[in-house]
């Protein structure tokens, strides 16, 4: 057996992880935010733009913030001549040609750009609509990612490209990112590069229902990962912990049922900064992670 | 009908357990899992018949013929989901496809057709008089507002006669919200009391509103924090927002999902507070507007 | 005069459909010659953008009047800028309907329905 790296050293090992869940209220926000925090130096990426909470824990300082845009159509009725052609390519119907005006619906546009495309007249421009925004503060020494997907909009896709696209000052290697619920299109956005996902589940039989789609997500991207078990109630029985055991799923945390960590999660504190045993538990947990990932670069680099 | 959807904002605060609990209590004849990522409500509602299921088809899916191919990349160019990379031939990632078309007008020699793609599968249970509908979307399927409001349809459709329907929603404020939200009477937002719990509530809130639907609240587990079941009750106040009342964590609670019962089955403090909380919702739902 | 409603079969018993944007067929009534034509909704099986589509086969049947249970925004912004007057249904079928405008005794419909397909009434 190969020795480990250097011990665990953050510094010596690149890489991201991603915290997921197949439905929310899982955890997944408490293991990465405290992954993020018990690191000495990190990234923590918030990608569930519709309801992101992360920043509410680390309550990041000197934040910045850069409007997500994306481009829809406008068009130019002096020039347009009424074929129609640009409603009928349109698979979204978010054009309509009433009485020689073009309504353009901006919230059913998808900025697929196919209508300016056909316009034979070049009557169709495009222009920026915004549809959320990226925040970017520290806290401590990590930094902190947060997307926001505008009410009222569908889709944060945009906005988690935006997101993972920012390149993330060198002096942290290491990056957490806090994925959306489920296993939709922007979850799949959302894990796109990373190294290793961990896999947060609730002891019930509804846990197990949505572990087991967020397993085929990771299975089907040929992720490596592993679940962590948390609110482990010890004198009940777990059916999350039965169906990792059938499947061979590694489990590389369990995180018992604790009213203490309940009650710093629910008032937004970071739980390693307030108690020396989660720092312990989640420093723990970090080191698995990264005793991971450099096994699985190491057979498969 | 009288369609009361329950709403959470913020996974994980128990919508599922209290929409359970709602249907046992009030025997509902017409009920639907609209939470299309990730359902759950089959799991304790106790169906023995074998459900109809039928495909769900979404939006369609590029797809390049590699025999007509000649690799002029315009495909790719115009691609704004940069769905379509090259190996050894041009392909279509059909994740991240949304089936807009622009590569199938680009192509010079007609190798592209939009193909229509299975994103789920819609599952119709019924039996003596009850009628459940659920779905299930695809991993890695998006847009699922469509097959809400499927789901819904195949409910109504399937129980003309209920009185009440019970609708577990999904979480959220995106597409799939909206579509859970389109022709019910009442919504019953379960809030859970933790800062996080807080702003996704708000976000829902202003998302019914807007919507102009009646809407309530009852907070879950709110013997965890306190304080802040009194925040979220102050909040109500102020906002105008019926408070429907509390539901005390409870580890019976867990006890009864695992057995595929609801907390209205046993004997335990959440099933008798969720009971307070399912009459007064009840009065609100059957309340006429303006009385 | 032409009238639209979106029906949810091709004759003149049908019902009334209660989704504007998803209702299988559209009956175009012509008031003058008294003749019927049902078109097809090619708008109904749209992943999105179903009211948008359904307007815009509206607007292009003629119609100076829609008569319909209920309408979405961008629908309704659609049938509004080709100045077609917007009228609530009465229960019954769609004949029901076309004799209750011809008499005088519909309604406009005021409320437009934010969102996707909104919400039912009572």
């Amino acid at each position: 057996m190969k020795s480990m790296p250097g011990f665990m050293d953050e510094k010596k090992i690149n890489m991201k992880i991603a915290v997921l869940s197949g439905k929310g209220g899982t955890g997944k926000t408490l293991v990465s935010v405290n992954l993020a925090a018990a690191a000495k130096a990190s990234t923590y990426i918030d990608c569930d733009v519709e309801e992101p909470n992360g920043h509410l824990f680390f309550k990041p300082e000197g934040v910045q913030e850069e409007n997500v845009t994306v481009k829809i159509p406008k068009a130019d009725d002096k020039l347009c001549n009424a074929c129609r052609k640009c409603v009928d390519f349109c698979n979204f119907n978010a054009l309509a040609h009433v009485k020689d005006k073009l309504i353009v619906f901006e919230e059913v546009c998808h900025s697929c750009g196919g209508c300016i495309l056909v316009c034979p007249e070049k009557a169709l421009t495009e222009r920026e609509k915004v549809i959320g925004k990226v925040q970017k503060g520290t806290s401590d020494q990590v930094s902190i990612y947060t997307g926001i997907l505008k009410i009222g909009e569908a889709s944060g896709v945009p906005i988690i490209k935006k997101l993972l696209d920012e390149k993330n000052p060198k002096t942290n290697k290491l990056t957490i990112i806090d994925c959306p619920p489920g296993s939709a299109c922007i979850v799949m956005e959302s894990i796109k590069d990373v190294d290793y996902c961990i896999l947060v589940a609730e002891p019930t039989l509804f846990g197990v229902h949505n572990l087991n789609m967020v397993y085929e997500l990771v299975t089907l991207l040929n992720k490596p990962f592993g679940v962590v078990l948390n609110k482990c109630l010890l004198e009940e029985k777990n059916p999350a912990e039965k169906f990792c055991i059938e499947k061979n799923i590694k489990i590389i945390e369990r995180i018992p049922f604790d009213n203490e960590l309940g009650t710093l999660n629910s008032n937004g504190e970071i739980a390693v900064h307030k108690n020396e045993k989660y720092r312990e538990l989640f420093s723990s947990l970090l080191n698995t992670v990264t005793k991971e990932v450099w096994h699985e670069t190491t057979i498969n680099p | 009908m009288k369609q009361l959807l329950i709403l959470s904002g913020k996974g994980g605060t128990g919508k599922t357990t209290i929409a359970s609990a709602f249907i046992k209590l009030a025997d509902a004849k017409a009920y639907a899992d609209c939470d299309v990522d990730a359902p759950n409500l089959h799991l304790i509602a106790g169906w023995d018949a074998e459900p109809e299921r039928t495909d769900y088809y979404g939006l369609s899916k590029a797809e390049i013929h590699p025999e007509l191919c000649t690799q002029c990349g315009q495909c790719q160019q115009n691609c704004r989901f940069d769905a379509i990379s090259i190996d050894e031939n041009y392909k279509v990632d059909p994740f991240s496809c949304e089936g807009c078309g622009v590569c199938e007008y680009v192509c010079p020699v007609n190798a592209i057709t939009l193909i229509p793609s299975v994103d789920g599968e819609l599952t119709l249970y019924s039996d003596s008089g009850r009628v459940f509908s659920t779905a299930q979307l695809k991993m890695g399927s998006g847009n699922s507002g469509l097959l809400v409001t499927e789901v819904k349809k195949r409910m109504k459709s399937a129980a003309v006669n209920a009185e009440l329907a019970i609708i577990d929603g999904s979480p959220g404020i995106g597409c799939p919200i909206i579509a859970s939200l389109s022709g019910v009477d009442m919504v019953l937002i379960v809030a859970e009391p933790s800062i996080s719990g807080i702003s996704d509530m708000e976000r829902i809130i202003k998302t019914a509103t807007n919507f102009r639907i009646k809407t309530a609240v009852c907070v879950n587990k709110f013997d965890t924090n306190i304080e802040i079941t009194e925040k979220i009750e102050s909040f109500c106040n102020q906002q105008g927002l019926e408070f429907m009342g509390r539901i005390p964590f409870d580890s019976k609670a867990v006890k009864a999902v695992n057995n595929g019962q609801t907390i209205a089955d046993i004997d335990c403090t959440s099933g008798t507070a969720v009971k307070e909380v399912y009459h007064n919702t009840m009065k609100l739902l059957l309340k006429k507007v303006g009385a | 005069m032409k009238i639209a409603i979106p029906a949810d079969g091709k004759n003149m018993e049908s019902n009334v459909c209660v989704s504007f944007g998803r209702a299988p067929y559209f009956l175009i009534y012509d008031v003058e010659t008294k003749k019927s034509i049902f078109i097809n909704n090619s708008a109904a099986a749209s992943t999105g953008g179903a009211g948008i589509k359904a307007a815009q086969i509206i607007v292009d049947s003629k119609a100076n009047v829609l008569i319909t249970p209920r309408l979405g925004e961008n629908a309704a912004d659609v049938i509004k800028s080709a100045d077609i007057k917007i009228y609530k249904t009465i229960a019954g079928s769609v004949k029901d309907n076309i004799d209750a405008f011809t008499a005088n005794k519909l309604s406009l419909l005021n409320e437009i329905h934010a969102g996707f397909h909104g919400r039912e009434e009572n």
